[in-house]
């Protein structure tokens, strides 16, 4: 009998402690494929979030790490200057990256690390109840804006791929999302994509993914895919925003 | 070879001869000969030197460094030190081997940049969250500056923990002749726990979380049976003329090289001055300050502080005999005239204050 679906060896075989219809969960599938398929599982070092993802470790076979809460860039940047010739990525959630971690990130796009980021940005803080995000939508409820958020007092959502796309610092840059098998697959090419920049050693690489959290949506799995279809995307446009390759 | 240098390079320098290649730092003074010295001294060496974006950013890069294995260390004075506050639990939390070295200016707040001692607290009883210890070395010249550095790395990998070293402005700025002349330690465990990639083994995690019921509890007793076994062997102190003192001083770094000054004055009086410098802050040395309130009238502590270190000493003395505390604040440094008073003031027999004073002033 042919074998045309199995789990990838680098995931660990363990019951998930993510919530039904999350995001991360694809995520960490797609990269666990990703080191099957190149043979990377020797050589690959990963940054675990503070966020619903801090368990990485638990789901991805490799050699982990945990940072403190919006520290990833900054303890990457330290373990890829010790190991140059290792895949090194971070994965990071939008509370982490876009609001405590905002100088980390910014920093080390600017010093062009030879590291790929993964920035799931769900639009809430999940891991502490759903709390308003710094990518949070206008008119998006969470549990700090029950009524909404209110441009006029909390801002905008930021939109990280754009703003680190005009540092010298960075090379590759692409926003896509879960939206769809199709929307997978894209996300896989594009993962793919942040760890070829990093092996052929082209520096800063990240990958923001718009990812459901139907808890903290408030809705079920159709319609969290929905609302990252008609919703997020309006804010968040998917494509690429820098690419090394096409430059001339 | 005998090399002027100030107290910053020679920890620099120190750190280099110790073999880590891995140096992140952010200016601020009174640290910066150390920082500028690595951004020349690293690249020489084929180590790797980043003027990080924040003091926050600098201990992150030092935890993945320390993660990936490397010998790594950061530098820096009181405020920034307490932005590495979040970084240096984190290490503790996850048992990372590093050399942080605090040269402590004046507090609270922006303060000002002259020396002082008032990170005793921050430094020794943690300082960030949670029940960890880092080792606290405090040197009191720019060549022990160089040796505890030194130290301080092996100290590290011996025990994987963070090791501080608490300078001052004094210590840090002032150029005295220095040797490099220590040998790498054998024997220190292999960092079979350090990130490399997984290849042809089981892949290894480095964190401080432990969301299973009773797990924090179970690492936080190895942690405590760790910081004992420290505590039983790692004690240094160096002491002064404490046989048959009549009163014994307690001060360590700057505040140590006056105390010292305070003793060799004190030759020429009717009692006897002896004095206690603590090396290791943490593990303070306990015992023999403990042995000492057995013997003597009483114990004067000396710092660039309202009163810190003395807790500790009032804490190993339990009331044996009187502990008093001279300190200056902000940036003033005591001077031997003023302790010598304090002296007199304080010990049961101060008849002679006036020609002890008349001695003293006379220098
Ligand atoms: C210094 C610090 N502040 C706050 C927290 C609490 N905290 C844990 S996760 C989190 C937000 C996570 O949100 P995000 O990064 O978007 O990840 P998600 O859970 O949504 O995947 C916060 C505020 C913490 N652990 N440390
Ligand atoms: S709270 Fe949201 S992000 Fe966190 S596991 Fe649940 S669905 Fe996923
Ligand atoms: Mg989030």
């Amino acid at each position: 009998m042919q074998t045309i679906y199995e789990k990838p060896k680098t995931l660990i075989d363990t019951s998930t402690h993510f919530c039904p219809g999350c995001g991360h969960g694809i995520v960490l599938r797609l990269i666990a494929e990703i080191i099957d398929a190149w043979g990377i599982r020797g050589k690959t070092i990963g940054l675990a979030p503070v966020g619903c993802a801090v368990l990485a470790y638990n789901y991805l076979d490799i050699d982990m790490c945990e940072a403190a809460h919006g520290r990833p860039p900054a303890v990457a940047t330290g373990i890829k200057r010790v190991h140059p010739d290792n895949i090194v990525f971070a994965y990071q959630g939008d509370g982490d990256l876009a609001a405590i971690g905002t100088a980390e990130i910014i920093h080390a796009a600017n010093r062009g690390e030879n590291i790929t980021f993964i920035f799931v940005n769900n639009a809430v803080y999940g891991m502490t109840n759903g709390q308003m995000a710094p990518t949070t939508l206008p008119g998006q409820r969470t549990a700090t804006t029950p009524a909404g958020r209110d441009s006029a007092n909390y801002g905008y959502p930021i939109r990280i791929c754009e703003l680190l796309a005009v540092l010298d610092g960075t090379s590759y840059i692409e926003r896509v999302s879960l939206s769809s098998p199709e929307n997978i697959r894209k996300t896989k090419k594009a993962l793919e994509k942040g760890f070829t920049t990093q092996l052929e050693k082209k520096g800063f690489s990240l990958i923001e993914i718009l990812s459901p959290c139907p808890i903290y949506w408030r809705m079920d799995a159709n319609e969290s895919m929905k609302y990252i279809d008609e919703d997020m995307t309006r804010i968040f446009p998917l494509g690429v925003v820098k690419d090394w390759t096409q430059k001339n | 070879m005998k090399l002027l240098l100030t107290g910053n390079e020679a920890a620099a320098e120190a750190a280099i001869q110790a073999g880590c290649r891995y140096y992140y730092g952010y200016p601020i003074t009174p640290q910066n000969e150390l920082i500028n010295y690595m951004s020349v001294r690293m690249p020489e060496v084929g180590g790797t030197f980043i003027q990080a974006e924040s003091e926050i950013a600098a201990i992150n890069m030092v935890y993945g460094s320390a993660a990936a294995g490397a010998r790594t260390m950061t530098s820096s004075s009181s405020p920034g030190i307490s932005l590495k506050q979040e970084g240096m639990s984190y290490l503790a939390g996850s048992e990372l081997p590093c050399v942080i070295v605090n040269i402590q200016r004046g507090g609270p707040g922006l303060g000002d940049i002259s020396a002082s001692q008032a990170d005793y607290f921050q430094a020794v009883k943690g300082g960030g969250h949670g029940d960890y210890h880092t080792i606290v070395l405090a040197p009191s010249s720019a060549q022990e500056m160089a040796n505890l550095v030194y130290d301080a790395f092996d100290l590290a990998d011996k025990y994987r923990n963070p090791v501080l070293i608490l300078g001052d402005a004094q210590i840090g700025q002032l150029m005295e002749p220095v040797e490099f002349n220590k040998k790498p330690k054998k024997n220190l465990p292999v960092k079979n726990w350090a990130l490399t990639g997984a290849e042809g083994r089981e892949r290894r995690i480095i964190k401080s979380f432990y969301p299973v019921k009773g797990q924090l509890e179970e690492f936080n007793a190895h942690l405590q049976r760790k910081y004992k076994l420290i505590e039983e062997h790692e004690v240094r102190y160096e002491a002064i003329n404490i046989h048959e003192a009549d009163i014994v001083l307690v001060a360590y770094g700057t505040s140590a090289r006056i105390c010292k000054e305070v003793v060799k004055k004190s030759l020429r009086f009717n009692f006897k001055v002896g004095m206690i410098r603590p090396i290791t802050l943490w593990p303070f040395p306990k015992e023999i300050t403990r042995k000492l309130s057995e013997s003597v009238q009483c114990i004067l502590t000396v710092e660039m502080s309202a009163g810190q270190m003395v807790e500790d000493v009032r804490l190993a003395v339990e009331g044996r005999c009187p502990v008093h505390f001279y300190g200056r604040t902000g940036g003033g440094v005591p001077t031997s005239s003023e302790i010598i008073r304090k002296i007199v003031e304080i010990l049961p027999d101060n008849s002679e204050v006036n020609t002890l004073l008349q001695l003293v002033e006379a220098k």
